[in-house]
């Protein structure tokens, strides 16, 4: 029964995507009848327009609205770039094919529409996104970068040509990636209760050979380094679909932190949009403390990597739980950093059977 | 010891020792000056009788010389005045012989390169020389061959002939042969040639090369400028040697009117308060002056402030019509401009300057500015860094009339002037003169500004061009791609949003 639900989710959804940005379109269409310049609002993406806002837990828009109008010579190439890319993603849900950002900037071209360089086709996109809501993979664009998920849990595609398929998530030993098919699908039963996210392929591997997910009935997904935004909303999806609490282990450093902090708080750059970020998960370690008790091999900090714990240090993002705070003085203090896989001095299976446990209890 | 002997060396002979000083340093340069000497007494002796010029030039080859220089046979043909038969000879056998010895703009100085040229054949080839002239009125034609006795400084004649002028033929040929290195002076022979047809519009100039390639350059125009008249010398320009002289041949009896009758703007009030000022009595006779009294003479007449400033009724400039057509010519510029300064003078000598500013079309993009130098219709092609247009060039402060180096620029500066302040008997650079460099500044600026003004308004009319097309670009995207966003047949009608962009021009900027 609630399989069903969420497939009818998952198609409503698309609907009201479409009609977004068909009311986009008629927009424009019915201001050129009457013979105006057609114009559009959208909030700023401006830096001082983008706030942390405590509630959601994330970064969000401010009040600060900007205009774009077919009137203005330096706004009119941009605002047939918006007009064309509304349609070409409307086309895209409505065929329900997928493309990327690098095909956008490729498939322009056949409209004419050439655009200067990656960058500037998609900063379009992302007008789309604040125009709409939406973020681009609901358009059906998604970025070139992939990350993986291994674990119990049966999905049923959506997908064309796989509509009612399912798959179990243990049955590739890689894991399977998360695209767009995955994405789309729904979930299904699963005998997991939480999830794992990693920051690196290679201990995601050691986790799905140590049979981390049967041990610790876990979902393990790798994000590759920064996770892309489709895998933090699929970890919002897992989060809020299916009740399972999300820890996230990275590097012990600066950068691994922000990882964390990412899937849990979203980015300044997603502040125009929602649900991508998933404010309840945890950050479990690597921590500097962690470092320090567990003794492990370490390197120095170098000058960008303190001067990064400086700036994260007063980001309001890390203002709202003390351990972030904690960690970044320890991290000052020893200027040590390790990563995930210092663990391996004391053996290969010691972070599965010993730190994993301690650190999924939830000790502070 | 050896005995120091004196001999005396006739005019000829000095410049068979020293023909560097009047360019003939090296085969190359070598067949570039004859050229270029003799073209230019054709055209002076076309010009002089206001007759358009038709110049045939033909360089052919005749033999190997040394393993760098070949033997070539030169001819030269013009339409000019022609000479008389009884001048030929010493006009092409005699140096510093000619009629260029009086105050009056020419191209030549001395009427020393057209000899020199010859002279320069015969003593590399030993051969003498041919020269045919007519002067039209006679019903016969003039030819003589010729060789010039370096040592006495007088023509040899070899041969002379009387033909019938059944055509009324006028003109003069001249054909030598010399040696040179035409490979190495055919780029300066060439731009010798372009620049002169740009300040000589109204002249027709052919050139066969030795290859028979045929270069044309073709008139635009049969008006010429008017030529110049013969001039008496201005006080602030005579030295004691030309006072002397003027001394000897004057049939005046007093002062006053030795004064109002052999100077450049010196009338009966003027001679009165000049004597005034040099203590002179005016009733003295000229002759009886000593020597002290010419040399303290010549220093007054460059003291004295009162005196008028020379006309400039013996200099022929081209004019602004002639330059613009020759300029257009040639370069076939986007935008020109040209401009003429009154007359201004150095140390007693008239100058006009001319100055032409012309901006993409033909004109070559180089990364910097093309300067074409000319002097009393010369092109000047060598030591362009030391000429003073080139320095007045390189100080202005070009940014101001939105101009700069990457832009197709070229700048054409005429000075013409009785005396022409060349820096060397090369003719080959303008001396840096403060009165010239002054007027040479004055007038760049002058075209500068009229450059400036048209550059920023063609600014306005592309940002403009570019603006509407835009526009037009872009608007039926937009009624297409939000009618297919919409789902709508009918693609919302732009033209009218096309017309007010038109309309209210700069207002959304």
């Amino acid at each position: 029964m609630a399989q069903k639900m969420n497939k009818t989710k998952i198609a409503e959804k698309r609907q009201e995507v479409i009609n977004t940005l068909k009311t986009f379109g008629a927009k424009i269409y019915d201001q050129l009848e009457q013979g105006v310049f057609p114009t559009i609002n959208m909030p700023s993406r401006s830096t001082d327009n983008i706030n942390y806002d405590p509630k959601t837990r994330q970064y969000i828009l401010g009040e600060k609205v900007v205009s774009r109008s077919a009137r203005n010579i330096r706004h009119v190439k941009p605002f047939t770039q918006l007009a064309w890319a509304a349609m070409f993603s409307n086309e895209l849900t409505t065929q329900r094919k997928t493309s990327t950002l690098r095909d956008v900037y490729y498939s322009a071209q056949a409209y004419e529409m050439t655009f200067t360089d990656q960058q500037e086709s998609n900063n379009i996109i992302t007008d789309l996104e604040t125009i709409t809501g939406f973020s681009r993979e609901d358009f059906s664009i998604f970025p070139e970068e992939r990350s993986a998920i291994f674990g119990d849990l049966n999905i049923e595609y959506t997908v064309p040509g796989y509509e009612g398929k399912t798959l179990n998530l243990t049955s590739h030993p890689d894991g399977v990636l998360i695209g767009p098919a995955l994405t789309s699908a729904a979930f299904g039963s699963t005998t997991a209760d939480k999830v794992i996210a990693i920051e690196k392929g290679a201990l995601f591997t050691r986790f799905i050979e140590e049979k981390v997910y049967s041990k610790h009935k876990a979902l393990l997904i790798s994000c590759g380094g920064q996770a892309p935004r489709q895998t933090r909303s699929f970890i919002r999806r897992l989060h809020d679909e299916l009740n399972l609490p999300v820890y996230i282990l990275t590097d012990g450093d600066p950068w691994g932190m922000h990882i964390a902090q990412v899937i849990i708080s979203g980015s300044t750059n997603a502040a125009h949009l929602r649900e991508l970020n998933t404010p309840d998960a945890v950050w479990s370690g690597v921590w500097a403390t962690d470092i320090v008790n567990y003794k492990l091999p370490t390197d120095p900090l170098d000058e960008v990597d303190i001067k990064r714990l400086y700036e994260l240090q007063r980001d309001p993002r890390y203002q709202t739980d003390p351990v972030w705070q904690r960690e970044i003085k320890m991290f000052l203090k020893i200027k040590r950093k390790a990563e995930q896989e210092a663990f391996s001095r004391y053996g290969l299976t010691y972070i599965v059977d010993e730190y994993l446990p301690t650190k999924l209890s939830g000790k502070k | 010891m050896a005995q120091t002997t004196f001999e005396e060396i006739s005019a000829s002979d000095f410049f068979y020792r020293n023909r560097d000083i009047a360019g003939f340093s090296n085969p190359s340069r070598a067949i570039f000056v004859a050229i270029r000497e003799i073209v230019e007494n054709a055209l002076d002796a076309a010009e002089s009788h206001k007759i358009p010029p038709d110049i045939y030039v033909r360089l052919s080859f005749e033999g190997e010389a040394t393993k760098d220089t070949q033997i070539y046979k030169l001819r030269i043909e013009d339409n000019g005045s022609g000479i008389q038969p009884r001048f030929i000879p010493s006009a092409f056998g005699q140096v510093l012989y000619g009629s260029k010895y009086k105050l009056k703009q020419t191209r030549g100085t001395f009427g020393l390169g057209g000899k020199m040229a010859l002279l320069y054949g015969q003593i590399t080839t030993h051969q003498a020389a041919q020269v045919t002239s007519s002067t039209g009125n006679q019903n016969k034609i003039y030819s003589f061959k010729l060789m010039i006795d370096i040592q006495h400084n007088r023509p040899i004649i070899l041969d002379r002939k009387v033909l019938i002028n059944k055509d009324n033929w006028r003109g003069t040929i001249i054909e030598f042969t010399l040696e040179g290195d035409y490979l190495r002076a055919m780029p300066k022979i060439l731009d010798y040639f372009k620049q002169t047809a740009m300040v000589n519009p109204y002249a027709n100039l052919t050139f066969v090369d030795p290859k028979g390639r045929l270069y044309k350059w073709t008139r635009v125009t049969t008006e010429m400028p008017d030529p110049p008249r013969e001039t008496l010398p201005h006080p602030y320009g005579v030295d004691v040697e030309m006072l002397q002289r003027l001394i000897h041949i004057t049939t005046d009896t007093t002062m006053t009117d030795f004064l109002k009758h052999h100077f450049h703007r010196v009338g009966g009030i003027t001679a009165q308060k000049f004597l005034e000022f040099s203590g002179l009595n005016p009733t003295k006779n000229p002759k009886k002056l000593s020597h002290e009294e010419i040399v303290k003479l010549t220093q007054n007449l460059k003291k004295f402030k009162d005196f008028l400033p020379p006309d400039a009724s013996c200099l022929s400039p081209l004019g602004e019509e002639l330059l613009r057509a020759g300029i257009q010519k040639e370069l076939q510029p986007e935008y020109l401009v040209v401009h003429q300064r009154k007359p201004s003078t150095y140390a007693g000598h008239p100058f006009i300057v001319e100055v032409g500013i012309a901006y993409g079309g033909g004109v070559p993009k180089t990364g910097g500015f093309v300067l074409y130098r000319f002097a009393n219709r010369i092109p000047l092609l060598y030591d362009e860094a030391s000429d003073v247009s080139y320095r007045v060039i390189n100080s202005m402060n070009w940014r101001r009339y939105k101009v700069s180096p990457d832009m197709p620029i070229a700048i054409v500066v005429h000075i013409c002037s009785t005396k022409v302040p060349y820096k060397t008997v090369g003719k080959e650079f303008i001396a840096d003169r403060a009165e010239v460099r002054r007027e040479v500044a004055n007038e760049l600026r002058e075209v500068s500004r009229q450059l400036g003004h048209f550059l920023t308004r063609r600014e306005h009319v592309d940002k403009e061009k570019k603006r509407l097309t835009i526009f037009a670009k872009y608007l039926p995207r937009i009624a297409q791609f939000s009618a297919t966003l919409a789902g709508k047949e009918k693609i919302p009608d732009i033209e009218k949003l096309l017309k007010s962009v038109q309309k209210y021009g700069a207002e959304d900027e």
